[in-house]
């Protein structure tokens, strides 16, 4: 022990001097305990071990000869390309329309009334819009052959551009040539790997889509549950402050529908630029099914509720609704969508929006800026509908009385997913008998979140008359009276 | 070697006076014009990273005229471009009014000239509107499948040789996110040629599957233009049981004897490709893609012995990408893979079908190309576009410039390397009535920018006269002419399958 306290100064001499003389060195590794010895000999014994084994290994890899790999090649079975489908898979017969999906509709060879297509402001076969699509059909062909950057670009593209930014009120708006790539590459766009974003759980697919493809974290809230959104929040605000430089960098962003597909159901809005502002978030709000149905002048859920449209980041919408075209758009203020044009997948590396299709947006945006009353019409026959369905015996009513899109499901379910939609099929089938085309909700069970239950989606229209929104409910009472009881 | 060295002095330059704006911009110095976050959420974390924007604000932007130029006609072989003014080094574009009229169009994808707006497609393609509409307002699986789409679909698979075939909205979309997982998961392995598109490559990462990339020729890194060897390997798919992909958004009508893509173009049997899947966005002047099905080739399935099977990968084979899988199936039979995409793919089931007046353009134009319509129109597009892209690539490395790509490919790279070069040769092309594409990093490696010309059976040969003497004049402007060989004029060369690449060291 005094050795040892001898050796203290000596050592201490030698760091602060910085010079390791080898004799000390030796002495320092006599005085060391055992224990540490046997530690660091162990480690060097592991060292060299871990060293030998790797080499081995390698060599085995690269060692294997000619006819080994062809025996190997040989035993080896690849499995199908895809596994089988049954010939009665519900979704493998598609219905076939000839003709125009239109409001007298021919499905299958039967005479219907379409209460299936999402036709909600009768564009789809409104002589205007035919004629300025006829228009530019003439002017400029059909197809664009190439993307925005390489003279995909019309000056189609750019009226519609404008119009659609006018019409919505902001700053700038940029299209994109298909509706379910819109908001899939619009939110990849800006969310990339480490940020955050709180989604509702009743979100469409193409919403779940473009989350993957952002490989952000997703935090999932319950449906237009307000108070689970603020818990997720605050539980991320907690964490931050554990690691407050981490969260300089995080962007969060909450995605939510104005009229949600699968539930019918409308978004709190006013709420939610509440929580944006009090926890920093921005809002990307998904307006497919809102956007020319609600508000006064068919502008969406803001102008449903009132709300400041630069509250809301990014506004996306498909043109594939209510205007009746192909295609779908983003806007915002010039700041969020003008990073789009080079960063949205779906707008760089794919050919742009045939011109005819611009051409029958443009027109469909004229005549829903000339005739605002239609929106109440719509309204007032969504009303009627609803009231209409209410107390069938068997089936509920899914959605809010002013969606035009609303779901109608089993009461009771028999407890299995394929006996429902066999049972519902029948349901569709027997109204489509009786020229009333209804079609179900189609889902791809395996893939999505938060698979919905089955259902019959129930499309209502500005060119449906009273006569025939009475006949569509009776019918369907009848009919599930047939079938469920 | 020297224009390497110069490439990179040009980025560096460049790189230094971005740094030298970027600080004169914080500090107010110089004006900021790019658009700014709301006031009410300055406190908010920053929507942008700063280092992500650099290359945009002080490289593209400089250069930035030379993309996204509107035009105002039909994108055939001569096009109208509005003109555009920006008194603000490209922050802002303001049309003066004027429209370039008649400018050559070697940039548009319009491989057959099928981009028309006369002619019995426009005319087929009007009746169908007239009588159903533009839009269609639902999915395939609920009431959106109208008869053109299953018409279009038969016709689609004969065009190919295959079976059965499927038809989507959008052709990008045809593979990301929307195919590639039906076919792929977890488990698989993906062999992907290391320059196939974004969208192959994006569906291939989001299906979860193992990805190995190989090489697409092991002697030089030739890009685009190139044509993959198929015989090979199709080869290699048969000797190690993988399944092959093959993307044919280019080739289809544009390359073989009769314009049906790759497979014709070496005289290979259709059945031996597993997914067939093309667009019909280039060749016939519409939207679109599709997926064309073969008969299954699985054989009994036999219990895997455990361990680990890795493929070798042949760094000189070319293909679109392999598909192998280590679980058990039953066999299944044929025409499943287009029953399978039918009830599973995601665009069946939640986006919206093609639309109808397109659908027109499609048959219609398919028609023409096969002979379907009683004229010989199609076969002779297919044969003018084989002579244009011969005559014009034999021209331009006459020339002495350094074309990538084989002899046969419509799509013609022709090397600029320098940062500075992109934009003065896209800006002077225009000056002399040539509408020309460019691309640079990020779109090709950073030294290798260049320019891409787009033949199209619709060029006449007093057209391509006219803009090989501007390349020229252009070339010998911008010292383009990179080439140390000549080549001897109106050699007869023989047909090889290598793709072709000349280089100064």
């Amino acid at each position: 022990m005094k050795e040892g306290r001898k050796e203290v100064p000596r050592l201490r001499m030698a760091t602060a001097t910085e010079q390791w003389v080898l004799v000390e060195m030796v002495q320092a590794v006599y005085e060391a305990p055992a224990y540490h010895l046997i530690l660091e000999g162990i480690l060097i014994l592991w060292i060299i071990r871990l060293l030998f084994s790797k080499t081995y290994k390698l060599q085995e890899r690269s060692d294997l000869t000619l006819k080994e790999k062809e025996e190997l090649i040989e035993e080896w079975q690849p499995e199908p390309l895809v596994p089988p489908v049954s010939k009665d898979h519900p979704a493998l017969n598609y219905n076939i329309i000839s003709g125009p999906p239109s409001h007298n509709i021919v499905v299958n060879g039967k005479k219907c009334i379409n209460f299936a297509s999402f036709n909600f402001l009768g564009l789809l076969d409104n002589p205007r819009v035919k004629a300025a699509a006829l228009a530019s059909l003439k002017k400029y062909g059909v197809g664009t052959c190439g993307p925005r950057g390489f003279y995909g670009t019309f000056d189609v593209h750019l009226d519609l551009e404008d119009r659609l930014a006018q019409f919505m009120k902001t700053e700038e708006a940029i299209i994109y040539s298909y509706g379910f790539a819109t908001i899939a590459s619009a939110i990849p766009a800006y969310s990339k790997r480490g940020d955050i974003v709180f989604v509702d759980r009743a979100a469409c697919f193409a919403i779940q889509k473009g989350l993957q493809a952002s490989r952000s974290d997703i935090k999932i809230f319950n449906h237009n549950d307000m108070a689970d959104l603020e818990r997720l929040l605050k539980e991320q605000e907690i964490e931050d402050q554990k690691n407050p430089r981490k969260a300089r960098v995080t962007r969060r962003f909450i995605v939510v529908e104005g009229l949600y597909m699968n539930t019918g159901t409308i978004c709190p809005l006013p709420e939610l630029v509440k929580l944006k502002y009090k926890y920093k978030a921005r809002i990307f709000l998904e307006e497919s099914l809102s956007f020319g149905v609600l508000g006064k002048h068919g502008r969406g859920l803001t102008e449903h509720y009132g709300i400041n449209i630069d509250d809301i980041d990014l506004i996306s919408a498909n043109m594939e609704n209510s205007l009746a075209s192909i295609g779908g758009f983003c806007c915002g203020r010039s700041f969020v969508i003008d990073h789009q044009r080079l960063s949205g997948q779906g707008y760089c590396f794919s050919a742009s929006l045939p011109p005819l299709l611009a051409a029958a947006a443009i027109e469909g945006l004229n005549i829903m800026e000339e005739n605002p009353g239609i929106f109440a019409e719509l309204k007032e026959k969504c009303r009627q509908i609803h009231k209409a369905l209410q107390g069938i015996s068997g089936l509920k009513v899914v959605g809010e009385s002013l969606s035009p899109a609303f779901h109608l499901q089993l009461e009771e379910s028999t407890g299995s997913r394929e006996k429902d939609v066999n049972l519902l099929q029948k349901i569709v089938n027997l109204c489509m008998s009786r020229g009333i085309a209804l079609t179900q909700a189609r889902y791809l069970d395996k893939e999505e979140k938060w698979l919905p239950p089955p259902s019959i989606r129930v499309v209502v229209t500005v060119e449906q008359t009273e006569e025939e929104l009475e006949k569509a409910a009776s019918t369907i009472k009848a009919v599930a009276q047939e079938v469920l009881l | 070697m020297l224009v390497a060295v110069l490439t990179y002095v040009g980025y560096g330059v460049l790189t230094l006076f971005g740094y030298l704006r970027d600080f004169l911009r914080h500090w107010r110095i110089e004006k900021c014009h790019h658009a700014t976050e709301r006031e009410e959420q300055k406190d908010f974390v920053s929507l942008y990273q700063d280092f992500e924007n650099f290359y945009t604000r002080n490289l593209y932007m400089r250069i930035r005229d030379n993309w996204n130029r509107p035009i105002c006609s039909v994108p055939g072989a001569k096009v109208d471009i509005m003109e555009r003014q920006s008194h603000d080094y490209n922050w802002s574009f303001k049309y003066t009014g004027n429209i370039i009229k008649g400018v050559i169009n070697m940039g548009s994808y319009n491989y057959l000239g099928f981009a028309r707006n006369d002619g019995s497609c426009q005319e087929a393609a009007a009746r169908v509107l007239e009588k159903y509409g533009v839009g269609v307002c639902s999915t395939r699986q609920e009431i959106g499948n109208l008869d053109k789409h299953e018409e279009l679909e038969k016709l689609v698979a004969d065009f190919l040789g295959v079976e059965a075939a499927m038809t989507y909205g959008m052709g990008f979309a045809t593979i990301f996110s929307m195919n590639i997982r039906a076919l792929v998961g977890k488990g698989c392995l993906i062999l992907s040629d290391e320059l196939n598109h974004a969208s192959l490559v994006l569906g291939a990462r989001l299906s979860g599957a193992t990805i190995r990339i190989f090489k697409h020729n092991s002697e030089c890194a030739i890009m685009e233009g190139s044509i993959v060897r198929l015989p090979e390997v199709i080869a290699l798919k048969k000797k190690y049981k993988a399944y092959l992909y093959l993307d044919e958004a280019h080739s289809i009508g544009a390359l073989g004897p009769s314009g049906r893509g790759v497979v014709d173009y070496f005289g290979l049997d259709p059945k031996d490709v597993d997914v067939m899947m093309g667009t019909f966005t280039k060749s016939f002047g519409a939207s679109g893609g599709y997926i064309g099905g073969k008969k299954s080739s699985a054989p009994v399935p036999v219990p895997l012995k455990g361990g680990d099977h890795e493929l070798w990968k042949k760094s000189t084979d070319v293909a679109s990408g392999f598909r192998i899988a280590s679980n058990n199936l039953p066999l299944c039979i044929p025409q499943e893979l287009i029953d399978y995409l039918r009830t599973h793919s995601h665009s069946a089931v939640y986006a919206t079908s093609l639309s109808p007046p397109v659908v027109e353009q499609i048959i219609t134009s398919m028609k023409c190309i096969m002979g379907h319509d009683g004229t010989s129109i199609g076969k002779e597009c297919v044969q003018q576009l084989a002579e244009n892209t011969r005559y014009f690539r034999r021209r331009l490395k006459e020339m002495g410039f350094i074309i990538y790509g084989n002899e046969d490919s419509p799509v013609v790279p022709l090397m600029l390397y320098m940062p500075a070069k992109i934009g003065a040769f896209g800006r002077e092309m225009l000056k002399r009535n040539i509408g020309v594409v460019v691309v640079g990093f990020p779109a090709t490696p950073i030294i290798e920018s260049r320019a891409r010309f787009c033949l199209s059976a619709a060029h006449t040969k007093e057209m391509l006269d006219t803009a090989l003497k501007e390349i020229s004049e252009v070339g010998d402007l911008l010292q383009l002419k990179y080439s140390r060989h000549r080549l001897v004029p109106l050699l007869d060369r023989p047909f090889d399958e290598t793709t072709y690449e000349e280089t100064e060291d």
